[in-house]
């Protein structure tokens, strides 16, 4: 069979099972299960009508327990087992995770990111929102800002790598203290605690573009009448801007915030290309990248870790993404 | 306590010319209404006394003071808009507070200041909700409070009742004329299309037309003496009558031969001799248009639709020219079986207007 024809084999018996799957189903339970005849007949229709929803849903809850779920608790069950996969040690990869150096080095870090990228992100997202507003080349400045988000994070870090290169002339930073006076180009990845810093510009250079998009979008929001009340009260361009517009836009800067949130909770590819870990920049997911085939109980224990991290978060931002709905 | 004074005020954006040469005087007190089609320019007018609209031609002093370049805070101005404007975030007591909290006043003076307001305006039990939870009435009400604590010399209405229902419009618009009585002193300028609210609450009214002042005088000067076509027809519900008719005779009183009904009629208005033969509108409202069997009628034709309202009925006249607004009569009481009649109707002579090249007679 050649691969097109599998292909449209493959669609035909996809689509045709779902239909048959839907049809024959509610088929049969109306007229084999719960016929809408005989003495029972009401109570055979309402019946009917409560098992209906739970099967046209059950196809999706199937494969999203399948998906979902079940790689939830079989991941918590493969990390209660050693590096062989076959011998159960219970907590012991917790134990051992916290017992290690790096791990706690890397959660500080991880602690480091999610404070600082977001929030810086989100100001810069909304300065740039603001400052961009009535501007007659605002839309030029937006797109400009913007741009980053199209580019992988490889490919961001790539770039940055030129900025940060140990020599003055290539890397920007190294030109810029060569420019002041500086005799030797420093490793801009190699200096301590500032390095994970350095990382996090990348990121938030890459995210200040999508938070900027959205609160752009908000700020329009605003009726105009409020501002011009807030004028006509007295209010100066700080107090309107401070005092009268972010606070109605609050709920979309808390979604914005966290859904940037866990974006830093999942990147791993900018650790991984600059410092690969290395110079007191580990942080949780490239931690984990770092013991996968190699101790996969080890990783998976990882990435329990951060799934519980991730989990208050997550509930916050559907409440707040809810609201904003409402 | 404000004296406002506009003089040969202009408004346009770009080349495009919306309002020109406004020259008005407003007193201590005064509760001026601004009226007008939609796009007259009504709300510009009060936006640039507000400050929100650049003033690009004339002046507008305030208490004698030059206003075009003061920021509209210092212009001891207070506006309400037609969306309320309340800030969504804060509750009612924060929303009445905002601007004495901007000029710095003190916490004692702020709370004085709110909860005089909110007594005046039955706001009290309302000072901790947020504006969400509010009635539309009861935002109006904020709205208002929050233009009240700052005590200013000018109030600004901007069509602060056309997003309310019919009924609590009306409430609305007395608490208004009453509150302006509770403050004498206050001078206010309000804008509406609703002429009703216009009639009652002005007064001075300002008719804009055409980027203009088309009239500005008492609301009853407005309906009895209009001085254009456009002023006559724009005041009073449904609009007065416009019929073409001849100056037949002059003189003190005016004999008027109107072709299209074929009947003559008498005007109380003085014409020179040299008006015999002149082409004029004459006008008559609805609510003048009397029935009769005499000869001296200003027009007769057949009923095509009949509105009962009980209080009044209204008639409206088939016409020669089928373009025309139909000549519309309203008749106190109750009538019944006019439908499909040929109806002869006249006027008191002192309740008709004369209008030539579309300005009235009697203003000339």
């Amino acid at each position: 069979m050649t691969p097109l024809l599998q292909g449209l084999v493959t669609i035909v018996l996809g689509v045709g099972g779902c239909i048959a799957y839907f049809y024959g189903a509610n088929l049969l339970l109306d007229k084999v299960l719960f016929p809408a005849r005989g003495p029972k007949i009401g109570r055979n229709i309402t019946r009917a009508n409560m098992v209906r929803p739970w099967l046209f849903l059950f196809p999706a809850l199937f494969v999203l327990g399948l998906y979902l779920a079940y790689p939830v608790v079989g991941s918590f069950w493969r990390s209660l087992y050693g590096r062989d996969g076959d011998s159960f040690i219970g907590l012991g990869n917790y134990q051992a995770l916290f017992a290690d150096e790096t791990f706690r080095t890397a959660v500080v870090n991880n602690l480091l990111w999610v404070l600082v990228v977001p929030a810086a992100a989100t100001f810069f997202g909304l300065i740039a929102a603001q400052l961009t507003d009535r501007l007659s080349w605002g839309n030029i400045a937006k797109s400009i800002i913007f741009m980053p988000m199209a580019i992988s994070f490889v490919g961001a870090s790539l770039i940055w790598k030129f900025v940060y290169a140990n020599d003055a002339d290539i890397g920007l930073i190294n030109a810029i203290r060569t420019g002041l006076g500086a005799d030797e180009a420093v490793d801009v990845m190699q200096v301590p605690f500032w390095n994970n810093f350095f990382l996090m510009v990348i990121l938030i250079w890459i995210q200040t573009g999508f938070a900027m998009v959205i609160l752009s979008a908000a700020l329009r929001g605003i009726p105009e009448e409020t501002v011009e009340a807030a004028i006509i009260d007295g209010a100066n361009p700080f107090q309107i801007f401070f005092r009268i517009k972010v606070p109605q836009i609050m709920g979309t800067i808390v979604v914005v915030w966290t859904t940037i949130t866990f974006l830093v909770l999942k990147v791993f590819d900018i650790v991984y290309t600059m410092t690969g870990g290395n110079f007191g920049t580990q942080i949780l997911p490239s931690y984990m990248m770092s013991y996968m085939f190699r101790d996969d109980g080890r990783a998976t224990a990882v990435a329990f870790v951060i799934m519980l991290i991730v989990l208050p978060v997550m509930v916050w931002n559907i409440l707040q993404a809810r609201k904003e709905l409402r | 306590m404000a004296d406002l004074r506009l003089k040969g005020v202009g408004k346009s954006y770009g080349a495009v010319e919306v309002l020109k040469d406004i020259d008005l005087d407003i007193g201590t007190g005064e509760l001026v209404v601004f009226v007008g089609p939609s796009g007259c320019g009504k709300s510009t007018l009060l936006r640039m006394i507000a400050g929100l609209e650049k003033i690009t031609a004339g002046t507008l002093d305030i208490d004698g003071v030059a206003m075009n370049d003061v920021p509209p805070a210092q212009r001891g101005i207070a506006m309400v808009f037609q969306s309320y404007a309340l800030y969504p975030h804060m509750s009612v007591r924060d929303n009445m507070a905002f601007s004495l909290k901007i000029a710095r006043k003190t916490r004692a003076e702020i709370d004085a200041a709110v909860e005089k307001a909110a007594r005046m305006l039955q706001l009290e039990p309302y000072l901790d909700r947020l504006p969400k939870a509010l009635s539309g009435g009861q935002r109006q009400r904020v709205a208002i409070g929050r233009a009240i604590v700052r005590d200013p010399k000018v109030y600004l209405f901007d069509e602060p009742l056309s997003n309310l229902d019919a009924a609590l419009r009306v409430a609305t618009r007395i608490e208004i004329a009453q509150l302006k009585e509770a403050m004498p002193q206050s001078t206010m300028i309000y804008v509406t299309h609703d002429q009703v609210e216009a009639m009652t609450l002005a007064d001075r009214i300002v008719v804009l037309a055409d980027k203009r002042i088309a009239q500005a005088g008492p609301p009853l000067e407005l309906y009895q003496r209009p001085m254009t076509e456009f002023v006559a027809q724009f005041i009073g519900s449904p609009a007065m009558n416009l019929l073409a008719g001849e100056i037949a005779e002059a003189g003190e009183v005016t004999r008027l031969r109107l072709p299209e009904g074929g009947g003559t009629i008498a005007a109380d208005i003085p014409t020179r001799p040299d008006d015999v033969g002149r082409k004029v509108n004459v006008g008559i409202r609805p609510e003048d248009m009397v029935a009769t069997d005499g000869d001296d009628y200003a027009y007769e034709g057949r009923v095509e639709i009949v509105e009962a309202l009980g209080e009044v009925t209204q008639l409206y006249f088939e016409r020669s020219r089928p373009e025309h607004d139909p000549v519309i009569a309203k008749l106190p009481g109750v009538h019944t079986g006019l439908r499909g009649e040929a109806v002869r109707m006249t006027a008191d002579p002192a309740r008709v207007h004369l209008f030539a090249e579309g300005r009235s007679l009697l203003w000339r």
